[in-house]
């Protein structure tokens, strides 16, 4: 990844900033330029939210692959969080074994590394659940 | 809008090709398709070709280009374009053709698709099948095509209480009819048991409930009314229902991981075009890149009850001898995925079935066969209706 392809995203990735719609008051993560539903009068009137960092998780599962980017990681737990402002999120868990995790626990996004050196030479952050209870 | 007819087929083998390149591939699914219709390649007026991967497989791309050259049409100088819709890229360059010549505007046109994995690392391969995926949302994160697969299979086992061998029993069925197809990767026949034990790709998944990355080929020749009434085929295969659709991108933007929304309406659209409705199709190819993408498939479009496919098939339906037969090529699970060919692939099993020519795997009185490709975890779906007219 080039260094402006990774950090045109910092803010988003950082703080989760997602967008929501003024008209039918949907939030999305990532964040849109449009909304899908009201489509031509939102445009250019979406508004930056902060999504709240609290959720649970709604699917989960380890992944075993051999991916480059990642396989220094492997097993890892991948999951997607229904996040208490209502959007899903889908990320990495850590600081938990994959037998302790069920479907509705509680879990917190935490800022943390993504990926060791990448090809260009960035050590990519970004965030990552953790268990929140 | 014209009737568009399937004149012409030609496919290699699925698997691994050492010894073949992309383009080698391509042209000798095409040369067979352009023999089987029997036509002088100068009557092809157009090229659609799909791909998915070549930019990052063998760093080529301009794949229409390639396909032209190679197949010796670029002489006649005709438009050859490339299709890229991801692991639906075959079924969107069909999709294409057969508006060219539903609207008139060409009689005969070739649709080919080609994919050759082979000459990458088996990592790479992990990589650029899941390109079709979020790179941004996803990838980054570690979400893998076969990880957020595995997701919508927990939710799918959480939500309807579905067994994990019910969701093993579609690899089973896929590699049952696969060991009867010449043109399929793998010939085996396997057990529930071979597909829970196996090496774990992303839990609940492991490697045999996945599609291979295969290499492969597979070309269709559509054409007019007009221009199957000069070459006198002898079943005369109509293309009753085409139609595409989109859905979110990624996984985490759907409200219900388990709904299929561009499956079920590139799927109500197709039948509803072809007059006709899911209860009169005898053979269906789902997209099973892996076993829930195949299951989800069929329960959205109405061939089994929610969360029920796995149950439904343990008691025989979907194979070749019950009501509605599922994947007689051996889906993508056995026959492979070679994923610009995969969606003309489907086709082209679904042609020989309706020809009568598929002679072990032979569906009785096939007469209507219903094909739907998709790409990474429901983003775009192309389903196609086939009738003998
Ligand atoms: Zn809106």
């Amino acid at each position: 990844m080039t260094i402006p392809r990774y950090w045109r995203e910092f803010q988003h990735r950082y703080r989760l900033i997602g967008t929501k719609c003024p008209k039918c008051g949907r939030i999305y993560f990532p964040p849109r330029e449009v909304c899908p539903y009201c489509h031509r009068e939102s445009i250019g009137k979406m508004q930056k939210v902060e999504i709240k960092n609290t959720g649970k998780v709604y699917s989960y599962t380890v992944i075993h692959q051999d991916v480059p980017d990642f396989k220094f990681l492997k097993p890892y737990l991948f999951i997607i969080a229904e996040m208490d402002s209502g959007v899903k999120v889908s990320g990495q868990l850590v600081d938990v074994s994959p037998e302790d995790v069920r479907i509705g626990m509680p879990v917190r996004i935490s800022f943390r590394r993504i990926r060791e050196e990448d090809r260009a030479g960035i050590i990519e952050y970004g965030y990552k659940f953790i268990p929140d209870e | 809008m014209r009737d568009v007819y399937i004149i012409g087929i030609g496919q290699t083998k699925y698997g691994e090709h050492w010894e073949k390149s992309l383009r080698a591939l391509v042209v000798e699914a095409g040369l067979k398709a352009i023999e089987d219709a029997n036509i002088y390649s100068k009557e092809i007026q157009a090229i659609f070709g799909g791909n998915m991967s070549a930019g990052s497989t063998i760093y080529q791309d301009n794949i229409g280009s390639l396909i032209s050259d190679f197949s010796g049409l670029s002489v006649n100088r005709i438009p050859a374009m490339r299709i890229e819709n991801g692991s639906a890229s075959g079924g969107a360059a069909v999709h294409a053709g057969f508006v060219s010549v539903a609207s008139g505007f060409y009689d005969t046109v070739l649709v080919g698709g080609v994919e050759k994995l082979t000459d990458v690392s088996m990592e790479d391969q992990a990589e650029i099948v899941s390109g079709e995926v979020d790179q941004e949302w996803e990838l980054f994160n570690g979400g893998t095509l076969a990880g957020l697969q595995a997701l919508m299979a927990r939710r799918y086992m959480h939500e309807y209480g579905a067994k994990r061998e019910e969701i093993a029993m579609l690899p089973v069925l896929s590699h049952e009819h696969g060991s009867e197809n010449p043109y399929a990767h793998f010939r085996n026949r396997i057990k529930v048991e071979d597909v829970i034990n196996a090496t774990m790709v992303a839990d609940p998944l492991t490697m045999l409930d996945m599609a291979p990355a295969s290499d492969g080929a597979a070309v269709l020749i559509l054409a007019s009314e007009e221009k199957v009434r000069q070459i006198k085929p002898e079943v005369k295969i109509k293309i009753s229902g085409s139609a595409m659709s989109s859905d979110f991108m990624s996984l985490q933007s759907r409200e219900n991981l388990l709904e299929l929304k561009a499956v079920r309406d590139s799927t109500e659209k197709a039948l509803k075009m072809s007059k006709s409705d899911i209860k009169r199709v005898k053979i269906v190819e789902t997209h099973d890149s892996s076993s829930i993408m195949g299951l989800l498939i069929l329960e959205e479009i109405g061939l089994f009850p929610k969360g029920k496919a796995g149950k439904y098939l343990e008691e025989g339906y979907g194979h070749k001898d019950s009501r509605v037969a599922i994947n007689t090529s051996g889906g993508l699970k056995a026959k492979g995925h070679p994923m610009g060919a995969t969606g003309i692939g489907q086709i082209v099993e679904s042609v020989i079935q309706l020809r009568g020519k598929a002679e072990k795997r032979q569906v009785h009185n096939a007469d209507m066969a219903l094909a739907i490709n998709v790409a990474g975890t429901g983003s775009a779906s192309i389903s196609h209706v086939l009738e003998v007219v």
